[in-house]
């Protein structure tokens, strides 16, 4: 097995705990860091498959994984402030509709 | 009950993925990009693959990605109280940080303008260096050194519209003069993503920090 | 053979702190472990021939991620002051 398949497979194994992660924690700061696993896996799965078995590095799919990782920090921050109004706000850290601890 | 669900369904996708993933692996892609983008590079004014693709021929993304930056940095800022971001409140009285924070500022903008040239002939370019650039930020925040650029008026406004305002002029000149969108002038190539990137780096730098300044002020009960 | 073996060991530790940041109870540790994740997701990318991605890694998802969401625990557990 080459390197790029055994990342790409583990971002494949990232990918689904973070989404089963986000289908079942309820406090939003532990929905939010399941949700960049998700993203982290989606970047190991495209940067891993995009290299070739000879281990030539494929620039366009880092590339965009570059971009990538820096929407992810500008979201992840976003939701921070979101998040932390909601608190403010309402004295929660779960959405409406749920019971809190 | 829903644990149970989700795990199953969970443990479906992934058996439904995993090979799906080795059947790409060893499918044969036909054209390969790597060979495409070195054979390209000479024409792309710089020398590190990467930053070709993301300053030159993948540029499209680039401009769209800073446009989505602008977005939540307005949008974060805004859910702020303005005043937060104006008075910088002295957030730790740790004196070790302090005296690291004068030796790190300093060290960590030099390392941002390092980062930003070395991303023409090796890695590094304008996402990393605007990164270091706002943890240099956050930095400063935390420690009390003066950060008024960060408070509402107009060298926020220039610093967070500064990348993507120009990027997208270079590319409408582009257009208007008869090339594509996005498609530089043949010999000014070069110093042109210099330019951009340089405006690129202040802006990610300005538009995390304010992030980080806008999510980090606590105004709970006080209000 | 023995990079092979660091590339297994890797991705057994990147899996680990990710599920052990997802199950952890304590939130504090939670986040924790979601930074040390960062961290060596970052060293997959040196391993993946991708530095221009692990120093981005590095300064955002060890270093800012890592502020922000720190700062994030101590705000919902009611603390005014850090240190």
């Amino acid at each position: 097995m080459s390197p790029g398949l055994l990342y790409a497979l583990a971002g494949m194994l990232l990918f689904v705990m973070g989404l089963a992660g986000f289908a079942l924690l309820r406090h939003l700061l532990r929905r939010l860091m399941a949700f960049n696993l998700v993203g982290s896996g989606t970047f190991l799965v495209l940067v891993g498959l995009a290299q070739r078995p000879d281990g030539e590095p494929d620039p366009v799919a880092q590339a965009l994984v570059l971009t990538g990782i820096v929407v992810a920090i500008a979201a992840t921050a976003l939701a921070l402030v979101l998040m932390r109004r909601w608190f403010d706000l309402t004295g929660r850290t779960r959405l409406d509709g749920e019971a809190d601890e | 009950m829903k644990a149970g669900v989700v795990t199953v369904l969970a443990l479906l996708l992934g058996g439904i993925l995993a090979p799906v993933v080795v059947a790409v692996a060893s499918a044969d892609p036909g054209t390969s990009l790597h060979t495409l983008v070195q054979t390209r590079l000479e024409a792309s004014g710089v020398e590190h693959p990467v930053t070709a693709v993301l300053l030159n021929f993948r540029a499209y993304d680039t401009l769209l990605e800073i446009g989505v930056l602008v977005v939540a940095g307005i949008t974060g800022m805004s859910l702020s109280r303005a005043g937060a971001r104006a008075e910088p409140e002295l957030r730790s009285t740790n004196t070790l940080l302090h005296a690291l924070a004068r030796w790190f500022v300093p060290l960590m903008l030099l390392l941002a303008a390092w980062l930003l040239w070395a991303g023409s002939h090796r890695p590094g370019g304008a996402f990393q260096a605007g990164a270091v650039l706002a943890a240099a930020g956050v930095m400063m925040r935390l420690t009390g050194l003066p950060t008024a650029w960060i408070a509402p008026g107009p060298m926020l406004r220039l610093g967070l519209s500064a990348g993507f305002s120009v990027f997208l002029l270079v590319a409408a000149v582009g257009a208007l003069t008869g090339r594509a969108f996005l498609a530089y002038p043949p010999l000014l190539s070069g110093p042109l993503i210099l330019v951009i990137e340089t405006l690129l780096t202040l802006s990610i730098g300005m538009i995390l920090l304010g992030l980080y300044v806008a999510a980090a002020q606590r105004d709970g009960a006080d209000e | 053979m023995a990079e092979l073996l660091l590339d297994v060991l890797l991705v057994l530790a990147l899996l680990s702190t990710a599920s052990a940041a997802l199950l952890s109870r304590d939130l504090f540790r939670a986040v924790v472990l979601f930074i040390a994740f960062g961290l060596l997701l970052s060293l997959s990318w040196v391993r993946l021939h991708a530095p221009d991605l692990a120093l981005a890694e590095a300064a955002i998802g060890a270093g800012l991620t890592g502020v922000l969401l720190l700062d994030a625990v101590s705000h919902f557990r009611g603390r005014r002051e850090v240190e």
